[in-house]
């Protein structure tokens, strides 16, 4: 390991990792980046189209070259920033992008066909012959195309997901960032402070310089100190804040165990909702370099991150051989001085600016460009240019200091765009940035130490006065204020490439080309080439393209443009933005009152919506699900059936005006309902359609109980609710949803009057005193408040008996051990489906929102006389002209299925949309019938009964000759109901 | 010049000298036959078509920002043609068949792949529905598969089939279906629009239509005003403002749809996935990047960005059907403002001004639509007849009772 | 987003069910199809402020009517769309 003094690693501890397989050591402190340099390796990748060997370019989230894919197996994580990931004992890496070992990789044969490559090569060819695209080039451009490699396996980690408030929230833990936080915890406020980074400082810990006279960690680890002992200031470090939302919604992911080598019983990462009443953005700047011939070689950085790795780090690329710095600006040359420092050799300060002077003792190149590189692996000399002629110089690295972009991007997330600061050359926050978001410090273009603290505090008492605090004087650290004098020298002209985009091989000569293709609008530059695409945004890009644009086009970089920023600011992992809620967690899971008695009793659940029910209940010796149901269904026809129909939703309706109300709510007249009885009711949306159907009970003068489908409980809900409060509040009527009060159980067939008697508490049942469609508030079982329906979906003699829905699992088992002699038997929903196709009731299929009233029988049901919703538009000539109506239909030979989702055709007729009749929308096998049936939407059905028709499905190639039958398969004149 | 390997292999060659622009810039003329508002997608394609199938070539493009800014400029790329109702089908289906042969007959890579649409289903229900519009689309040549879980198995193994709280109970395939590189339809269609004599002229905002006594004589323009016989406007997104200025009220609301991209990584999905118990849908670009998106934010919108609620939403449902994407990390969420109408289908119609055409209501299906979308509209422009595929996309359908309502959830658009 | 609830303060978005615009309170009374028509199906779908419903599901169950600019997401108030509703009827009789 080579490792100069000083820096902010814990030497007392040496840990180790692997780099494809090859054993390093680091320190705690160390991100995988400042290891690799310490321990000499240079090359860390490839580029993305031309496979070029590349090196590490900075020291943050922007690097764009040294990707690797961290962890193994499972948790095997591609592209991550080798800059980024936190060094932990045992960690494992591994290059990315290239076939064979890193530094033979066979597809750098891309590099030598560079000249075939360039920016849109792909628009104009591999379109002859036709199939080749598919069949041969596309699959050869995605096998080389991508970067890391995705495991197949589950992530195994787990992510959370929560929320913060606060009054203040800083971003960024720079000097502005931290002046800013100290100012807000001591006013008062709740204060946020989040950085990326896992240790507080921002650039400051990057920089040499003092802070009072004092080294600036100093200064940083007591505002930290006391950050850490105010109870209203929270601290997050290893938090990226990667999107701003409306109203002050931040979107954060704390990386909580990124940095160990597994999580153990914690979650890897976070996502946090943050909903802050104001923000501070102090998320700095980001160095940018400068386009020359080769400047993409192992050993070229920026120079500020080659400053950082010498100060925070006590590393340097390279071998021990000189540096050079290549700079436009004065901050280049404070890379040299601190490198000086550090007793790394500077072979020379290679300046594009005219006039300028040293700032230390080392060899000055003015008015200077590189125009060549040299070292295929890893940088070894390079080509420079001055006023005498060219020259070359043996370095093993080169730091480009090519200005500052501030990193405007949150500032921009809504659309607000940046503004060019001239005397910076480079874009700051503009207005219509969001609301409540006060940039300060560096992403503001205050980049001076000393102004980015004072600007830190102004824009705390700023957002804090908003909210009526006032901040306390802060003395302010004494700290450098230099300008850094950035001239515009955007690239060095040239033959050879000189990269703008290192990851996506975006030359200067490309973004020549794309003007000339008149790609010019920035948004065209982008997409035509591929600048800034990459995985980090084009943050060191993407203001250098724009300038060579305006340069190629004569125009300002102002009015070239930028881009949109969009979230997130930084790559972030898609486990921790689904929160965690995967898996079976996916969505809540609703399980009825029964639950837990079915699967006792041997029931198979399906998911329905958000609930769980019982599917079937299968008995000893049933090896067939169609076993199950079969006897099921034959129960309820012969004997008596239970099943839990608590999901269908319930809402009571309760006041004086509540007929009036649901008169208007329901397509068929309501208002004639009299106390004690049900009605069939059928709701249309506002268009006419058919919308949902249930049961409307009128228990009193002024108390209904209205159902509905399992499906539409919530929706129906709320549109009563929209009925009641938006369009006749004038109605004395109240309402609230039951669904989950009352458990709910049909008792189904010709014995459940026999077994309800055996429950009830000295209740009438007889046919005349409690006739079908009756109902009633009752007790059963000496004293139970319960509610009976006289009511069939099965189209049996029927009931629906309600309980509180505590009492669901003990009824159930009630009327079991009551029922046992009569035959009782669970059935779910396969039976219930079974029962009701046999009874031609509509459900989900029929009932799916495209379906008027007539097409299901009910067209005589929608009044004409009142003005009910939907009633009037089921008028228009289309829903009118509907001759579509739910039939029944049988296989002419009984062996045949019917298969819901067939498509009807008149005997002999071309299998053509023309001449397409209608189609299957359930279908069952019929114990009852002996037959497999079915329900269909059937054009003219009305005329049609007795014709045999073909069901075609040619999806699964096959053809059933079937019967128009009418829809009721079962007691079509309904004796049975009234029995 | 036309687009060739050889040509590429000639100019690389010789240093990249001989490309030219790939379209002029015109200033506009005073007047034009047809004048289009809207250089997206649609819009570009309509130009297309009137000059190579109707011979309309003094035809005006007018966009307000750069050429294909439209939703063209931002969309997860999918083309495919699988729709239930025969308002729908037999448009995707012309529209399928146009991307077959796009490349050859505008000579330009538009990277159209048929790597096929997996519809996942996870009840009997589902399966039923998908069954009645797998039959649909054979009804019109479109060709589908019904798989069962097995089936799924085999085409993608990793999906999530042990752990789920809805399970995969199989899919509905349509092979024919895929992706295309929306970026270079756009350009490709305007390349070809601008060969043939079309003027495609940038940054040109419509401020007003020139109406009198109910017809179209022009348009007003940032760049001045416009004399034209017919306007067609092809403006998704903002229909319902550019069609204020002839004094309509449309069906049509505008909403936000996110849609996401992750890193690039090495091929990891074939082809594109649907989520039928969640709002997600997923393929991979020729880049690498995982491309997916959802549901619509679900609230009336212009601003082009979108919530946190849908991000959270959309990456749910992409861990819950494929929890192998954890450690992938999105790269760019970007948002559109949708045209959704009021029953979840286009308007491809004459409004009642006479000459003013519309070409609107895309809701988040447009992609896929882009060249019949153009072919009809150019049809319609140039015919004043509906496109015999595109007969029921008619403006009066809704007072009709007509409508076309795939998801059958009635006029409330954030629900199509 | 944030909805100022008039009863209960500042409210997630995500607790709202969103319908559309506010005009969906001025259903025409005994209308004919082409007034109904127009009520379900046209709207002003304004680039700025916007009335719109949104329906407090996850919460006190409050229909609102909701005043936002859907340039910039900006909500400039919130009432309870019965009193919005009462009121429109008190000056249309």
């Amino acid at each position: 390991m080579k490792r100069l003094s000083g820096g902010l690693i814990d030497r007392s501890q040496t840990i180790h990792f692997t780099f494809n397989g090859k054993r390093y050591q680091g320190h705690p402190g160390d991100t995988l980046a400042s290891a690799l340099l310490a321990n000499c390796v240079q090359l860390v990748g490839r580029s993305f189209k031309y496979h070029r060997p590349r090196g590490i370019v900075s020291a943050g989230s922007e690097e764009p070259n040294a990707l690797v894919t961290l962890r193994e197996g499972a948790r095997a994580e591609p592209n991550t920033r080798a800059t980024m990931a936190e060094l932990y004992d045992g960690l494992v890496a591994r290059s990315q992008n290239h076939v064979g070992p890193l530094n033979f990789d066979l597809l750098a044969v891309n590099d030598l066909l560079s000249p075939f490559f360039a920016a849109g090569f792909y628009y104009k060819t591999f379109m002859w012959p036709r199939a080749f695209w598919e069949k041969l080039y596309e699959p050869a451009i995605r096998r080389a195309a991508g970067l890391g490699e995705l495991s197949e396996l589950p992530d195994p980690d787990a992510y959370d997901r929560g929320y913060l408030h606060a009054d203040l929230l800083v971003v960024g833990a720079g000097p502005a960032g931290l002046a800013a936080a100290l100012a807000a915890g001591r006013a008062g406020a709740k204060v946020l402070l989040a950085d990326e980074d896992f240790r507080l400082g921002g650039r400051l810990l990057a920089e040499s310089d003092q802070l009072d006279g004092a080294p600036a960690q100093d200064w940083v680890a007591a505002v930290k100190a006391e950050l850490e002992s105010l109870p209203n200031v929270r601290i997050l470090t290893r938090t990226v804040i990667f999107g701003v939302y409306d109203h002050g919604v931040y979107g954060a992911v704390e990386r909580v165990s990124d940095h160990l080598p597994t999580p153990g019983g914690a979650v890897r990462q976070t996502l946090w909702r943050i909903v802050a009443k104001r923000a501070v953005l102090a998320a700095g700047a980001t160095e940018r370099h400068i386009p020359f011939a080769d400047n993409d070689r192992p050993g070229i950085m920026l120079a500020g991150a080659m400053r950082a790795y010498a100060n925070r780090w006590a590393t340097a690329p390279g071998t021990g051989a000189p540096v050079a710095i290549f700079t436009n600006n004065d901050d280049g040359h404070r890379t040299a001085l601190d490198l000086m420092a550090k007793g790394i050799p500077v072979a020379a300060v290679i300046d594009a600016r005219r006039g300028v002077e040293r700032h230390g003792e080392y060899r000055l190149l003015p008015q200077a460009d590189v125009i060549g590189t040299q070292g295929r692996l890893g940088l070894h000399s390079l080509t420079v240019r001055t006023a005498r002629g060219s020259d070359t110089l043996q370095v093993g690295a080169l730091g480009v200091a090519g200005g500052w972009n501030p990193n405007v991007h949150l500032a921009s997330h809504h659309r607000g765009r940046p503004v060019w600061d001239e005397r910076n050359l480079a874009f700051v926050p503009g207005q219509g940035g969001p609301g409540g978001l006060f940039p300060a410090g560096a992403c503001a273009g205050k980049g001076s130490t000393a102004e980015a603290l004072a600007d830190g505090l102004r824009a705390a008492t700023e957002a804090l006065a908003e909210l009526g605090l006032t901040t306390p004087a802060l003395p302010l650290p004494r700290a450098e204020a230099r300008y850094d004098n950035t001239a515009p020298i955007w690239h060095v002209p040239g033959k050879r490439r000189a990269w703008v985009d290192f990851q996506n091989d975006v030359t200067v000569k490309d973004i020549v080309l794309a003007h000339k293709e008149n790609m010019r609008p920035v948004e065209h530059l982008k997409r035509w080439t591929t600048l800034g695409m990459a995985t980090d945004q084009g943050k060191t890009a993407n203001v250098t393209a724009l300038a060579v644009m305006a340069e190629l086009t004569g125009k300002t970089i102002p009015q070239t443009g930028t881009t949109i920023f969009r979230p997130p600011y930084t790559g972030v992992s898609l486990g921790v933005l689904g929160g965690g809620d995967t898996g079976t967690h996916f969505r809540p899971r609703r399980l009825t009152p029964t639950h837990h008695w079915a699967k006792a009793n041997g029931a198979t659940f399906v998911e329905v919506g958000p609930w769980m029910r019982a599917q079937y209940f299968v008995r000893p010796g049933e090896t067939h699900w169609r076993q199950s149901v079969d006897r099921e269904v034959l129960s309820v026809r012969a004997d008596v059936g239970l099943c839990d129909v608590t999901t269908l939703g319930k809402v009571d309706v309760q006041g004086a005006d509540a007929t009036l109300f649901l008169d208007r709510l329901y397509a068929n007249a309501m208002a004639s309902l009299k106390v004690g009885m049900v009605r069939y009711g059928l709701m249309l949306r506002e268009d006419g359609t058919a919308y949902d159907d249930g049961t409307c009970a009128r228990l009193a003068e002024d108390h209904y109980v209205v159902t509905t489908t399992t499906a539409n409980a919530g929706p129906v809900y709320r549109n009563m609710e929209f009925a009641r409060q938006c369009l006749w509040p004038e109605l004395d009527v109240q309402l609230i949803s039951t669904t989950d009060a009352w458990a709910q159980i049909a008792v189904a067939g010709p014995k459940s009057r026999e077994l309800l008697s055996r429950l009830v508490d000295g209740f009438d049942l007889s046919n005349e005193a409690f006739p079908f469609m009756a109902c009633a508030p009752l007790t059963i079982c000496n004293g139970l408040r319960a509610r009976l329906f006289r009511i069939s979906f099965s189209g049996e003699l029927a009931y629906e008996l309600a309980v509180p829905a505590r009492y669901g699992h003990a009824l159930m088992a009630r009327l079991m051990e009551a029922g046992a002699d009569l035959g009782a038997t669970p059935y779910g929903t396969e039976a219930l489906g079974v029962l009701r196709i046999e009874k031609g009731h509509a459900a989900g299929a029929e009932l799916n929102g495209q379906t008027t009233g007539q097409m299901i029988g009910l067209g005589k049901m929608v009044s004409s006389k009142k003005d009910a919703i939907g009633n009037i538009m089921s008028r228009r000539e289309g829903l009118a002209a509907e001759k579509r109506l739910l039939v029944g239909l049988q296989p002419v030979n009984a062996a045949d299925t019917v298969v819901p989702g067939s498509h009807l055709f008149t005997q002999g007729a071309p299998r053509d949309l023309a001449h397409d009749q209608g189609w299957i929308t359930s279908a069952a096998y019929s114990p009852h019938v002996g037959s497999s049936i079915g329900l269909a939407f059937l054009e003219d059905g009305a005329n049609r009964m007795g014709e045999v028709i073909t069901a075609a499905n040619p999806l699964q190639g096959s053809e059933v000759a079937v019967r128009v039958v009418p829809s009721h398969f079962v007691d079509p004149e309904g004796g049975r109901l009234r029995a | 010049m036309r687009f060739s390997g050889f040509r590429v292999f000639a100019e690389a060659l010789t240093g990249h000298k001989g490309w030219k622009p790939l379209w002029r810039d015109p200033d506009p003329q005073a007047e034009y036959d047809v004048v289009i508002v809207g250089g997206g997608g649609h819009g570009l394609a309509t130009a297309f078509y009137l000059a190579e199938v109707y011979g309309i070539r003094k035809v005006a493009v007018l966009e307000k920002g750069w050429l294909g800014s439209g939703n063209i400029g931002r969309n997860t790329t999918i083309i495919r043609s699988n729709y239930l109702l025969p308002g729908n089908q037999p448009f995707y289906e012309f529209s399928m068949k146009l991307w077959e042969n796009l490349e050859q007959s505008i000579n330009f890579n538009a990277m159209v792949s048929q790597r096929g649409i997996l519809n996942l289903y996870h009840s009997d229900a589902q399966r039923d529905a998908y069954r009645r519009r797998g039959n649909a689309m054979h009804l019109t040549g479109a060709g589908a598969e019904l798989l069962d879980q097995a089936g799924v198995r085999k085409m993608y193994p990793w999906l999530n089939f042990d752990n789920a709280r809805f399970p995969i109970k199989g899919g509905l395939l349509q092979r024919r279906a895929g992706t295309a590189r929306h970026d270079g339809v756009a350009w490709g269609y305007a390349r070809a629009a601008d060969l043939r004599g079309v003027d495609i002229i940038q940054n040109c905002e419509v401020t007003g239509l020139q109406i009198e006594n109910g017809r179209i004589l022009g348009v007003e323009t940032s760049r001045g005003s416009i004399r034209a016989r017919k306007v067609g406007v092809a403006v998704a997104g903002s229909t319902s403002r550019v069609m204020a200025q002839a004094g309509l009220r449309m069906p049509i609301e505008s909403h936000v749809l996110q849609a996401f991209v992750s890193e690039g990584l090495k091929p990891a999905i074939d082809g594109v996935i649907t989520f039928g118990a969640g709002h997600f849908y997923v393929s991979q670009s020729d880049k690498g990047g995982l491309v997916f998106g959802g549901d619509i934010d679900g609230y009336n919108s212009y601003a082009q960005r979108g919530n946190l609620p849908v991000v959270e939403d959309v990456i749910e449902g992409g861990m819950a059907l494929m929890p192998r994407i954890g450690r992938a990390r999105l790269l760019r969420s970007w948002g559109g403002v949708m045209d959704m109408s009021m029953d979840g289908s286009p308007i491809i119609d004459r409004t009642p001004v006479d000459g003013l055409y519309l070409n609107a209501g895309w809701c988040y299906g447009g992609f896929k639509a882009t060249p019949a979308s153009g072919y009809a509209f150019a049809h319609l422009l140039a015919t004043d007849t509906p496109h015999e595929t595109a007969t029921a996309y008619r403006l009066d359908r809704f007072a009709k009772g007509r409508v076309i309502d795939e998801k059958g959830v009635g006029a409330q658009p954030n629900l199509h | 987003m944030l909805i100022p609830h008039p009863l209960l303060g500042l409210r997630d978005a995500q607790e709202f069910t969103y319908l559309g615009d506010a005009r969906l309170i001025d259903r025409p009374t005994g209308g004919n199809e082409a007034e109904l028509a127009e009520y379900v199906y046209l709207r002003d779908n304004p680039a700025g402020v916007h009335r719109e419903l949104w329906f407090h599901e996850q919460g006190d169950r409050s229909w609102l009517v909701v005043t936002r600019n859907t340039l910039t997401h900006e909500i400039l108030g919130a009432e309870l769309a019965r009193d919005v509703s009462l009121a429109r009827k008190g000056d249309m009789a």
